[in-house]
């Protein structure tokens, strides 16, 4: 019997435009397919878009490996665009190792000593939106919130930092298929590829930021040193559009649930898990892949080595098998387990310092805007791994 | 599916029966035991899970791994020889009657 057979197929494109502006019927349609499906237009992928499957999926490294590449894109097969990130396109023991640096880097403890610097940045750029009365969410706030507060942290120079913008959108577009958002995303990154480089060394990083800790750790001999600017440039990719879809896709959330709105100005203590919920609702990372190193099972259904797993974040975040009214932004709800941030090994080595920014921004407006009002209608900027938006205007309507 | 007996810090005792293979953090989420943050999901990668297992039950359980031990220092709560992670302690029938102590606080 060929038990491939059983793998419903399906003949969607997760890349094509209307799916990535309007993601969810797609997700329903391919749950309700199966706990894993085929594509018809990817033929060496599988795709899980349940919450068991994709987070089971994220926890057995062993079996499903990131080494492989974690976009569309089989490193086996093909040249990766970029040298191998050495933590998010690593295996243990290399990941192991260089993760230890950054999670230490970036642990709970060490956000306990940016909240301060964070908060007060927060509480500044809330002032001057709610002077300005109408703003642009994604302008204004969501995208120069985490440009003024992570390169600080990480250390970068101000000059030039709308270049992270374009390397985020490229490093998540090459995540996907060689499609036209690829294609121009490439283009734009052309003049901006040395900037890169460059502000990974040491003599551009700040002493004592987040990237001079990484040479610290280079002279501390766990690394060495021409991992060190690899390690940096991971801060670059993964700490900038992340956090800015993340903050504008918390601002979409509230400022259509104008009664959640309503329940976090009422109460800001509640801006933490209002933030999370919105990563529930509308992850700001819709997609990862990882690889099967071997011939193995996903739900009792077989999976040939080297197959890419497409696994869809946004989908098991509102997979109704895990959560109870999954389409609704309820920020009184628990959403412990969502896989925004992935899971496992692998899972967002950052999330503390998104939770902050997310936790502090959303204090910050709750304090001083009474009501958050759709001022006309938002822009979605396409990417094919990020949920973004391009404008978002908002009038804000002070305490 | 061992039975466990979750102690708040406010003295309440909260008891449930937990799935074999799950952890103490998920059996304590899924019940919504209060106390148990688990911000990230059980990755060890936020601290708000913390417990206090109880004395009679410490030695019983595998020794913490670097990312947990990690981890433990980042608790909100004072951090006791006790301390663990509930998202890193896997249930199982030899851990029928276990009691964990929920701290005051997780962030």
């Amino acid at each position: 019997m060929n038990e491939t057979a059983n793998i419903p197929e399906l003949d969607i494109d997760p890349y094509a435009d209307a799916n990535l502006l309007d993601p969810y019927p797609m997700h329903q349609q391919m749950r309700e397919a199966g706990p894993v499906v085929k594509l018809k237009p990817y033929p060496s992928v599988v795709a899980c878009a349940r919450h068991e499957q994709v987070h089971a999926v994220f926890n057995d490294h062993a079996t499903f490996i990131s080494g492989a590449g974690v976009g569309l894109t089989n490193f086996n097969l093909e040249k990766p665009f970029r040298p191998k990130s050495l933590i998010l396109e690593a295996d243990p023991p290399l990941h192991t190792q260089t993760r230890a640096i950054l999670s230490r880097i970036l642990s709970p403890k060490a956000v306990m000593g940016i909240r301060a610097t964070f908060t007060a940045a927060a509480e500044a750029l809330i002032d001057r939106c709610v002077a300005q009365g109408s703003i642009d969410g994604i302008q204004d706030l969501a995208q120069r919130y985490p440009l003024k507060v992570f390169p600080d942290a990480v250390g970068v120079e101000d000059d030039g930092r709308e270049n992270l913008l374009v390397y985020g959108d490229m490093v998540f577009n090459s995540m996907g298929p060689r499609n036209a958002l690829l294609a121009r995303s490439a283009e734009r990154m052309v003049p901006v590829t040395e900037w890169i480089m460059t502000h990974c060394q040491r003599e551009h990083l700040r002493p004592g930021g987040f990237g001079d800790q990484i040479y610290q750790a280079a002279d501390a001999g766990e690394i060495t040193h021409e991992q060190a600017p690899m390690l940096v440039r991971s801060f670059l990719s993964a700490g900038v559009d992340t956090t800015i879809n993340g903050l504008g896709n918390a601002l979409f959330a509230l400022a259509h649930h104008p009664d959640e709105y309503a329940r976090l100005q009422a109460d800001p203590t509640l801006a933490r898990p209002a933030f999370e919920e919105a990563l529930r609702w509308e992850s700001t990372a819709q997609t990862f892949f990882r690889t099967a190193v071997r011939d193995c099972e996903i739900a009792g259904l077989p999976i040939a080595e080297n197959t890419k797993v497409l696994c869809m974040l946004a989908s098991a975040n509102r997979d109704p098998r895990k959560w109870p009214d999954p389409d609704r932004y309820d920020i009184g709800r628990r959403p412990s387990g969502h896989v925004a941030f992935g899971a496992g090994i692998h899972g967002c080595v950052g999330q503390a310092v998104a939770r902050l920014e997310g936790e502090v921004v959303l204090t910050a407006l709750a304090r001083r805007v009474k009501r958050i009002e759709v001022a006309g209608p938002h822009t979605r900027r396409l990417n094919n791994t990020l949920r973004a938006l391009d404008t978002l205007p908002l009038r804000l309507i002070p305490v | 599916m061992p039975d466990i007996t979750f102690i708040l810090a406010d003295g309440r005792e909260l008891g449930l029966t937990a799935e074999d293979g799950v952890s103490v953090m998920a059996a304590a989420t899924g019940a919504g035991i209060p106390g148990i943050v688990a911000e990230c999901g059980g990755s060890a990668m936020c601290a708000t899970c913390h417990v206090y297992v109880d004395e009679a039950w410490i030695d019983q359980l595998p020794a913490p791994l670097a990312n947990e031990l990690e981890m433990l220092e980042c608790t909100a709560a004072d951090r006791q020889p006790n301390s663990r992670l509930s998202c890193q302690i896997k249930l199982s029938p030899a851990l029928q009657g276990l009691v964990v102590r929920v701290p005051d606080r997780q962030q």
